[in-house]
């Protein structure tokens, strides 16, 4: 019972750690991308006051059950990719829920959540909405691939499909996975730039273009639960990767470096780009990442 | 709790804090002035240190920027919009156009003075006003907010009937498509 009451309570450390870490996160990526267009910026925790202003908004919109459930699978989704990542190492206060074959599961609950709301913002029938989704579906279309690549490779070399596994891997052996399968480190940092979806990947909420697609039609307390949501998944994410490639992390001011570090990827990439077009984003994915997942399989097999 | 008076007054004081320090801005380009935003967004004044920043839908906007003239046929549309927006909202009227007409006083068909249709919380004045300008504008508006003064949105829904009655004045065929607020 004891027992039980401490992983909850940690579950609940956990959550709360991976919203704030997640929310700072993007106020920093908002700063960073305001100091290089040569402006001020807003503060770091402006992400915090948007999103408390928008849970105190009201909402007064009604356009079906699953337009109501769409920002609830993607917030499932994200808390339950948290809670299957291992945190930090022998924690207490970070309990996961890992097993046999979590990397596998990990693969579909990951894409679950966008499911889910693209189901809901069908049901919006804002045809701003309706683009958006086809476009996010055609980009994760485009990622996967090379992040299946990578995932596949790290699981043939190593023999295991769980993320302890690998990591007790990189313990075992003293080297990150990112220098021993080099491969399946780019490709999978590759494939990141479409699932954080800072430009030019940010195809899918295009601001100008689709009045920021999917989520046209939700306001205050949807866009509020989505905000959350998307930050609490940007920090699974970014464990998961220094998990699988940088040896996970001991402490979490260990881990804040290795997240950030990996962060400013995919932000310091998108502030410099334009937005590219669905084709070109899918090309993009199917060209050099894939050859390098290619290559990971490869070095894999026959290494 | 939620009923006791002065724990309201608490939480009203820190939720007009929040709605003041983050202001998401539909931008309503409706006439010339419009042309004065992408100056105040971008680097120059950067509206969005004070936590302004644009809103892609009515849905997720907090402020409607009228900037300038309304024509007849584009007022039908500023009020769907208008409507469409979440509670708390507040309405900028941008220019002078907005305040009496400006230099289209003597016009056919764009609306005069914007107040009696549309509920407006701020007016910042010139033809057209620059980025200071728009910037004290906010300002003003995030004055109003704090002190909980900035309330267009509950005079529009008193007053319903005489704002509709307004609106259904210049625009004659009253055609609105079942939506909900
Ligand atoms: S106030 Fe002047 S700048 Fe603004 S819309 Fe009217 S004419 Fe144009």
């Amino acid at each position: 019972m004891e027992v039980v009451l401490m992983d909850i309570l940690g579950a609940v450390v956990t959550f709360l750690v991976a919203f704030v870490v997640g929310m700072t996160y993007g106020g920093l990526s908002r700063k960073i991308t305001a100091r290089v267009q040569n402006r001020k910026g807003p503060p770091f925790y402006q992400n915090f006051i948007d999103a408390f202003k928008l849970g105190s908004k009201k909402s007064a919109i009604h356009h079906g059950v699953m337009h109501h459930f769409g920002p609830a699978f993607l917030m499932v989704s994200s808390v339950m990719t948290l809670m299957i990542v291992p945190v930090l190492t022998h924690n207490q206060w970070f309990p996961n829920l890992n097993f046999q074959g979590d990397l596998i599961f990990l693969l579909y609950v990951m894409t679950f959540g966008p499911l889910g709301m693209a189901l809901g913002a069908g049901q919006t029938g804002n045809p701003n909405s309706a683009i958006g989704v086809t476009r996010g579906l055609s980009q994760m279309v485009g990622f996967e691939i090379p992040w299946v690549l990578a995932l596949v490779a790290l699981m043939i070399q190593y023999h295991t499909t769980s993320i302890t596994g690998l990591m007790a891997a990189q313990a075992h052996s003293g080297t990150w996975l990112m220098f021993s399968s080099p491969f399946a480190f780019v490709a999978a940092v590759m494939a990141m730039f479409g699932m954080f979806r800072y430009s030019p990947f940010d195809i899918v909420g295009a601001p100008t273009e689709l009045a920021s697609g999917p989520i046209s039609e939700n306001g205050g307390k949807y866009l509020f639960v989505m905000m959350s949501s998307g930050s609490v998944f940007t920090f699974a994410k970014l464990t998961l990767y220094v998990d699988l490639f940088m040896g996970g992390a001991d402490n979490l001011l260990i881990l804040l470096i290795k997240t950030f570090a990996l962060y400013l990827i995919p932000v310091l990439y998108g502030v410099t780009t334009p937005r590219y077009r669905t084709e070109q984003a899918v090309r993009w994915f199917w060209g050099w990442p894939s050859f390098f997942g290619l290559l990971a399989i490869l070095q894999a097999v026959f290494f | 709790m939620m009923n006791d008076k002065n724990s309201q007054k608490i939480v009203d004081i820190i939720q007009n804090w929040a709605r003041k320090h983050s202001i998401w801005v539909l931008a309503y380009g409706t006439g010339c002035g419009a042309i004065e935003i992408p100056p105040t967004m971008t680097s120059r004044y950067d509206a969005e240190r004070l936590g302004v920043r644009g809103a892609a839908t009515p849905r997720q906007a907090d402020v409607l920027l009228i900037t300038g003239y309304l024509t007849v046929k584009t007022m039908k549309r500023v009020i769907r919009v208008y409507e469409q927006m979440q509670d708390p909202k507040y309405v900028i009227g941008f220019g002078s156009c907005t305040i009496n007409g400006g230099m289209y006083y003597d016009s056919y068909n764009t609306i005069k003075v914007l107040d009696k249709y549309l509920p407006v919380d701020v007016y910042i004045n010139g033809c057209m006003p620059r980025p200071e300008a728009v910037l004290s504008g906010f300002a003003q508006l995030q004055k109003r907010i704090a002190e909980g003064r900035a309330n267009g949105a509950q005079q529009y829904k008193d007053n319903l009937e005489w704002y509709r009655a307004n609106q259904k004045k210049i625009i004659p065929n009253w055609i609105m498509p079942d939506y909900n607020w």
